[in-house]
């Protein structure tokens, strides 16, 4: 209806870093759209996907600058645009949905006044029609109420009906192009593919050419016409989707098509007999006063039950606020369980980090998801590493030295970055002296908490591959805390599924995964895309064939 | 050949523009700002690093002692023998700047740099202490951040008198409360960062905690509330001074120094001028260097 074709040539975009020279970040981009098409720019962070979706929009970040090149969208040459024409063109013609709608939605105004905010900036229309146009995309992208939610305040929905409402907002001007900065990364599978299809089928009606910024192949296959591969700014591969996914020319896309499904890594350990490693009895969890009968407000995990045999690994599955992350840090003694026990080697652990021996501080580890918030920013890596060595084994410098050698080596970074900052290593190499630091003290369990979900496919894919290795080498046994299940597939050797806090289904990773036998793990493994075009239509038809 | 060139492509044109560059909308290079704020950082630097040396050798490079009486003339203009003329009773009022300039930052470097001691110590092992101790501390801090701080100065000064311990206690008093909230919310964000998770998971004591995990990462932040505190403290201080309540004569500190001489404000002497300059030169010249080392460390942190 009003898409426009976009054509891009020869696009050139520079940064100056503080006190450095210019360097170039995107060289020689171009592609062009026919109306109504979508481009799927994919890559892992840093690739330049942002900057060139932002370049559409005839933006550079601060410290950035367009330096060559043109934007044709439709008949207007979008960089040579004055100022004036360029802020026209801007949430008007081009708009634009962020990757976090939780952070670009103000919390202290209502959502109908933001969605309808651009249409009265650009007085392309009243606020009657606008309203009356939000409240029509509303429906369209399937939101609950769409009568009333515009009422609501951006805290007062869920993410992925704030990600549908950012969409709202940016097709309520009716956008000659749609710039999609990775709309899903940040929610659950289940809801990714509900965002996922409502966006498909706007889209679609509408006739909208977008961009679709990702580094997740399996969403791109659904979502994209065309592919652009970038890898430091450089295209790599462009093509149509089919023949990406089916006959990838570059090594870097290949490596990218590998690493969306990793094999699997480990060779399941026969089932230990004797003591448990770790034990968890009717474990309950919650945060929060406790009430009359002692149980907290707001009960977390209700009646776990876990064993874990040495060398073992655990895979916890489940969606946001599930209770994955509480039952790793209940384990680790961070929360104080209300109900239960747990019991590690055969002795019993103390609710609390106090009642701890230090020698069950250093059996237990764990390493958080973001090795940007895990790792001090103040600390460099040898004094990361050095210290857990410090406190469980009180070695002396030299001792300490050749050690730490010894745990970059494990962990396959090379000794010259021992003296940097986090701030200085890529997101890679911090997750691993993430795990090093685990390593470092000699551990029997490692509690990972969602630690490759930060990562980009390709570097998460290598971490993965770096635990099955440790696995193998020091027999230590992982509690793995996911949200992706090929990750968890790719790992463990049991499975459970975590649903509002309960078990919802518990058993080795074939028999879960392959048969599953309760509802929300059967929905939870037909929301994880496909690696083909159409999956996302095959799968609602299926689900409308079946019986309810 | 020529009118080829007169008359160009009319097409031609786009490419050219877009070459130049000026017309793309783009936002302009750091590089200006960072320049500006290097000048900002020298200035602030240099005033503030001459008033340090002034109280450092002040009274050596004094031509005259402080309390000496070389003239016969009141509010005595600029001359080569007086440089900055001479006060209501006839003294040499550059060697009273420069003896003078000694108590007032020596006094409110003291002040400050205890304010914040005494309040980001507080406020980072409060966050790690039990939360009914934790509680008791904050409702101490928050009951003398209630009393206004020059208020609190005079009742303590007309109890006890003025003395220069009991300035440094009282600007400490009023001065340390804010240092502890500011460092208090510093604390407890960083607290609930994971790598201070790590650390209690690890074992580690409060104290290790405290000054390894927590104190390095708010460090910059506390500097830069030492700075502006110390320029309050220097304010409040002239303003005890001015009101006859700060640091007694003989000795005479900056604010003493403006309220003696006010007498000849009508004369426009330059008496008073001198020492209202140096009060102005000095807190502005802390604030210029408190702000560069604040937006340096914002630039560097993205």
């Amino acid at each position: 209806m009003q898409g426009e074709s976009l054509i891009v040539r020869d696009l050139e975009i520079v940064a100056t870093p503080d006190g450095g020279e210019e360097r170039s970040i995107v060289s020689r981009i171009g592609f062009s759209l026919e109306p109504g098409e979508v481009l799927a720019l994919i890559g892992e962070s840093g690739s330049g996907k942002t900057t060139i979706a932002l370049a559409m929009l005839g933006y550079a970040r601060r410290g950035c600058r367009i330096a060559g090149g043109s934007v044709r969208l439709g008949e207007t040459e979008v960089l040579s645009l004055s100022p004036v024409a360029t802020r026209a063109l801007r949430g008007h013609r081009v708009a634009y949905i962020a990757q976090s709608a939780a952070a670009a939605f103000n919390p202290s105004r209502s959502l109908m006044d933001q969605v309808i905010e651009a249409a009265l900036l650009h007085k392309v229309m009243d606020r009657r029609t606008a309203r009356d146009k939000a409240i029509g995309l509303f429906r369209d992208l399937a939101l609950p109420d769409p009568e009333h939610i515009g009422e609501r305040y951006p805290h007062q929905v869920s993410g992925g009906q704030l990600q549908r409402v950012m969409a709202a907002m940016a097709l309520l001007t009716d956008p000659a192009l749609v710039i999609l900065d990775e709309p899903t990364t940040a929610l659950d599978v289940t809801t990714q593919v509900e965002v996922l299809l409502a966006f498909k089928r706007v889209m679609r009606e509408r006739g909208t050419t977008a961009i679709y910024v990702s580094h997740d192949l399996t969403v791109v296959a659904q979502m994209a016409d065309q592919v652009l591969v970038l890898n430091g700014g450089c295209e790599q591969e462009q093509g149509r989707i089919e023949e990406i996914l089916e006959r990838p020319r570059h090594a870097y896309t290949r490596s990218l098509l590998a690493a969306t499904r990793p094999p699997r890594l480990a060779d399941s350990m026969p089932a230990a007999a004797g003591q448990p490693l770790l034990e968890v009895e009717r474990l309950d969890v919650g945060y929060g006063k406790p009430n009359r009968d002692g149980e907290p407000s707001a009960m977390v995990l209700r009646g776990i039950d876990l064993t874990l045999h040495a060398g073992r690994s655990i895979g916890v599955i489940g969606e946001s606020g599930s209770g994955k992350s509480t039952l790793a840090r209940a384990v680790a003694g961070l929360i104080a369980p209300c109900h239960g026990s747990v019991q590690f080697d055969g002795t019993p652990l103390s609710p609390t980090l106090r009642g701890r021996t230090p020698d069950q501080f250093r059996r237990i580890q764990m390493a958080f998801q973001s090795a940007d918030n895990a790792l001090n920013p103040a600390h460099s890596v040898r004094r990361l590493l050095g210290r857990p060595l410090e406190t469980y084994f009180h070695l002396d410098r030299a001792e300490r030295r050749r050690r730490i050698d010894e745990l970059m080596a494990l962990v396959k970074l090379p000794t010259g970055l021992l003296d940097r900052k986090p701030g200085e290593l890529s997101g890679g190499q911090k997750q691993r002296v993430n795990l090093a630091r685990c390593l470092a003290a000699k551990p029997d369990l490692i509690l990972c908490d969602e630690v490759t979900s930060a990562l980009d496919t390709v570097v998460g894919a290598a971490i993965l591959e770096l635990l099955a290795e440790l696995r193998q080498e020091l027999g230590v046994a992982y509690l793995f805390i996911s949200h992706d299940i090929s990750t968890v597939r790719a790992l463990c050797d049991d499975v459970m599924v975590l649903y509002h806090g309960e078990c919802v289904e518990f058993g080795s990773c074939e028999a879960v995964l392959e048969a599953p036998r309760h509802d929300y793990t059967r929905k939870l493994i037909g929301s994880v895309p496909e690696l083909r075009p159409g999956w996302l239509e095959n799968r609602t038809l299926a689900l409308a064939e079946a019986p309810a | 050949m020529n009118s080829l060139k007169t008359m160009p492509h009319p097409k031609a044109n786009t490419p050219q523009r877009l070459r130049h560059g000026s017309h793309l909308p783009v936002g302009a290079p750091r590089r200006r700002n960072r320049r500006r704020l290097q000048l900002t950082r020298w200035i602030g630097l240099g005033v503030f690093g001459f008033w340090i040396l002034v109280a450092l050798f002040g009274p050596l490079l004094a031509p005259h002692p402080m309390g000496a009486f070389v003239s016969d003339q009141m509010f005595g203009g600029i001359s080569a023998a007086y440089p900055l003329g001479t006060d209501y009773m006839g003294r040499d009022m550059l060697s009273r700047i420069l003896t003078g300039a000694r108590y007032t930052v020596g006094l409110a470097l003291v002040a400050a740099c205890l304010s914040s001691l005494i309040g980001a110590g507080f406020g980072m092992l409060s966050v790690l202490l039990p939360k009914w101790l934790e509680e008791s501390v904050r409702r101490v801090f928050d009951t003398l951040i209630s009393i206004p701080s020059k208020m609190m100065a005079l009742v303590m000064v007309s109890a006890f008198g003025a003395s220069i311990p009991l300035l440094i206690t009282a600007t400490v008093l009023s001065y340390a409360p804010g240092a502890f909230r500011i460092a208090h919310s510093l604390a407890t964000n960083l607290a609930t960062m994971e790598y201070v998770q790590v650390a209690h998971t690890r074992g580690e004591g409060r104290l290790y905690i405290a000054a390894r995990e927590i104190f390095p990462n708010m460090i910059q932040s506390v500097l830069t509330d030492m700075g502006m505190r110390f320029v309050f403290i220097v304010l409040l201080l002239s303003g005890m001074s001015f009101l006859g309540l700060g640091v007694q004569p003989p000795a005479a500190d900056l604010g003493s120094l403006v309220r003696e001489n006010i007498g000849g404000l009508s004369q426009g002497a330059i008496a008073v001028i001198a020492p209202a300059l140096a009060i102005g030169t000095l807190t502005i010249g802390a604030n210029l260097l408190i702000d560069s080392l604040s937006t340096s460390r914002a630039t560097q942190k993205e």
